[in-house]
């Protein structure tokens, strides 16, 4: 990849911050035609944020519309059953539409409603980002148009219908695994054609330049939470902080403000799917099976990817988590070492989803539940007195199609509050 | 350095290298030729085209599904100019083929078959300085795309560091066919006049021969891809050739079928 690198990672400085870089990833790899409109949204996304009236408004918002600030809650039972690091959960899950979308979705909108622009598109893989949009453009009586992969629309189908009767239109994307990857293709086709007159919400820390650095400025607001509410429940920062990873915006917004934080570990986890080989998982940064550093929608970063650079299939029972590239961010953080990765199979997330659910009395989205199943590996491993913090982005609700086929509770529940060991 | 555009409009054909096989793609290359294209854009399959429309989005993956690879496409490039060294011949990739084979390696390779130049759809100009550096080295052409909505500090930068010449995009949108020509064809190649004595070539939609004859008026080339892609979809494999010629012919108006 040596060509790559040096391809990829000759500017330098200013320059480099100028082009969106996170290191030598992420920049700006798009169709001329959408350029101007890239541009547009940066500048309009710097006058957004040094205007105390946009702050007001957003974080009016985040407060009475949505729900902030989302609880830190410390979870004795599961903390006990696991016998190790004490564990506090940032409860992104408590969201209004329930999971941490809607904080990127709130900004962008609000950005658009600047900018003038009446027409949304936006892709969505679980159907939360999907929800968050739909729901703010009912909120600012804007026109919404989703774009979701077949696949994906069949396992989330709670939330397909929940975008509809939030008056959005969703348009189905049979091309390729028909899942995430394919409906931001379709969106961002959309957002060419109708480039003058439409804004693309993102909904993760993805694509060309803004959009990984302004959809980490809106989920920044997870760890700038959790940081304030650690020091006063525990007194001290957590030891690690732990969330999912599919394009990466909680797991940016719930590391941001530690990541000063030398003594604080970072943990994202990925999906590890049902095996190791190339289409079995989605896990960037697996040592084996893993991704290399390519250009796949506007940005340099991690990716799945063949010998000879096609994208490559995904597979993950989380549609969220189910996408062959990450966050450039994310690029960054690993190779530094900042931050590690790991990833969390199929059936270790449904298990986590079940420990959850009975330790807790919280059920996770199915994406959460990859960072609980880590969190269950993780903190036996700690002793009592360390904090081990986890993001859980939000809540199973949308997943109960997927768990009715995925799970076999009969015969399973004891009705005592204990959890059976599978 | 330009491509020399024979006549006024000249012809610039777009194929899908591998649809319906590498063969097939070299035989329709030598017959548009032939038939009078100043160049074959010799499309790399790729596995997310989000520039292109559906027609080119199927040609693309059927490509992909039969194995075709960059390596191929070079290959191809190469018999191409054995058989016709007079004819123009740019590569027209996505970003990631190229970067998974290395740039400097791919450079290589596109000057060792022949290619005059090369063209990457979701290249833009801040991003291409090594890129630029790469290609000049390699004594290959950098042909980057403008479109009707770059600002004109864009479009300088765009015709500046293109070589052979300046790809305009007809329309706003990705490509495919339509009926007729955008309004913002014509403002477009006019904009870009005033910045480059390149030939601009106008891509984009651009499907018939009503359309090349129209754009002729003020646009120094069309380049047509929806519209050969689609007929050979719709085509035998073997019949795919002559029925490419044919089409080429009639777009260049020296039609039997006009
Ligand atoms: C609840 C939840 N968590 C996590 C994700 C993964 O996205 P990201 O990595 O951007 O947080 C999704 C995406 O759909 C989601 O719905």
């Amino acid at each position: 990849m040596d060509s790559t690198a040096s391809a990829m990672g000759t500017i330098a400085g200013a320059a480099r911050e100028a082009l969106g870089r996170f290191g030598v990833y992420g920049g700006r790899y798009v169709p001329e035609t959408l350029m101007a409109a890239l541009l547009e949204l940066e500048a309009a996304y710097a006058a957004a944020q040094a205007d105390p009236a946009f702050h007001a408004e957003l974080d009016g918002l985040l407060k009475d519309y949505c729900g902030r600030p989302t609880p830190l809650y410390a979870a004795r039972r599961l903390s006990e059953m696991l016998g190790g690091a004490r564990i506090y959960l940032k409860r992104e899950d408590l969201l209004h539409t329930g999971a941490h979308k809607i904080n990127n979705a709130l900004g962008q909108a609000l950005l658009a409603r600047r900018m003038g622009k009446q027409r949304i598109i936006a892709e969505t893989g679980a159907g939360q980002h999907g929800v968050a949009t739909a729901t703010v453009c009912a909120l600012f009586g804007m026109e919404c148009v989703v774009y979701m992969g077949e696949e994906d629309m069949r396992r989330q189908e709670l939330n397909v219908f929940r975008m509809r009767l939030l008056g959005a239109e969703v348009r189905g994307v049979g091309a390729g695994s028909a899942t995430l990857k394919d409906a931001i293709n379709e969106a961002m086709r959309d957002w060419v054609t109708n480039v003058r007159s439409s804004f693309y919400i993102l909904g993760s820390a993805l694509g060309a330049h803004p959009y990984p650095t302004m959809v980490r400025d809106f989920q920044r607001v997870i760890s700038r939470e959790s940081k304030r509410q650690i020091l006063e429940q525990a007194g001290r920062l957590p030891d690690a902080v732990i969330a999912c990873v599919g394009g990466g915006s909680n797991a940016i917004g719930a590391f941001y403000e530690y990541i000063p934080e030398e003594n604080v570990a970072l943990i994202g986890v990925e999906a590890g799917g049902r095996g190791h080989g190339l289409g079995e998982h989605a896990a960037r940064f697996a040592q084996q099976g893993g991704g290399v550093p390519g250009v796949l929608q506007g940005t340099y970063s991690y990716v799945l990817q063949d010998e000879a650079g096609q994208i490559a299939a995904t597979h993950s029972v989380s549609a969220g988590l189910d996408y062959a590239s990450v966050g450039p961010e994310h690029a960054m953080l690993h190779d530094s070492g900042r931050a590690t990765y790991t990833s969390a199979t199929d059936a270790e997330a449904l298990e986590a989803t079940k420990v959850l659910s009975r330790t807790e009395g919280i059920i996770p989205a199915l994406e959460s539940a990859h960072a609980i199943a880590e969190v269950i590996k993780f903190a036996p491993r700690l002793g009592k007195e360390k904090i081990v913090m986890v993001n859980v982005s939000g809540r199973g609700d949308k997943d109960m199609g997927i768990l009715t086929r995925e799970m076999d509770l009969s015969g399973d529940a004891t009705g005592t509050g204990k959890v059976s060991a599978r | 350095m330009a491509i020399a555009f024979k006549k006024r409009p000249g012809l610039v054909i777009y194929l899908t290298t591998g649809d319906p096989d590498l063969e097939t793609t070299r035989l329709m290359a030598i017959e548009a030729i032939d038939a009078g294209a100043d160049v074959i854009e010799l499309g790399v399959p790729f596995s997310d085209p989000l520039a292109d429309g559906p027609v080119i989005q199927r040609a693309s993956q059927r490509a992909v599904l039969r194995g075709t690879r960059l390596e191929d496409v070079l290959r191809v490039c190469r018999e191409i100019r054995a058989a016709r060294p007079q004819a123009g011949l740019l590569l027209f990739s996505y970003l990631n083929p190229v970067l998974r084979m290395g740039l400097e390696k791919f450079a290589q390779a596109a000057r060792d078959a022949g290619a005059d130049g090369v063209l990457l759809t979701d290249m833009i100009v801040e991003e291409a300085e090594e890129y630029r550096r790469v290609m000049r080295q390699a004594g290959l052409m950098p042909v980057f795309l403008a479109a009707p909505t770059s600002p004109d500090e864009r479009l300088q930068a765009i015709a500046e560091a293109c070589e052979g010449f300046v790809y305009a995009i007809s329309r706003v949108g990705i490509t495919g066919t339509q009926a007729e020509l955008a309004g913002d064809a014509e403002a477009l190649v006019e904009r870009l006049r005033g910045f480059t004595k390149l030939p601009i070539a106008l891509g984009f939609g651009v499907s018939t021969r009503e359309h090349v004859r129209a754009l002729g008026e003020f646009a120094d080339a069309a380049v047509v891809g929806s519209a050969i892609v689609g007929l050979i979809e719709r085509t035998p494999a073997e019949q795919a050739p002559r029925a490419v010629g044919e089409l080429v012919q009639q777009l260049c108006g020296g039609a039997k079928t006009a």
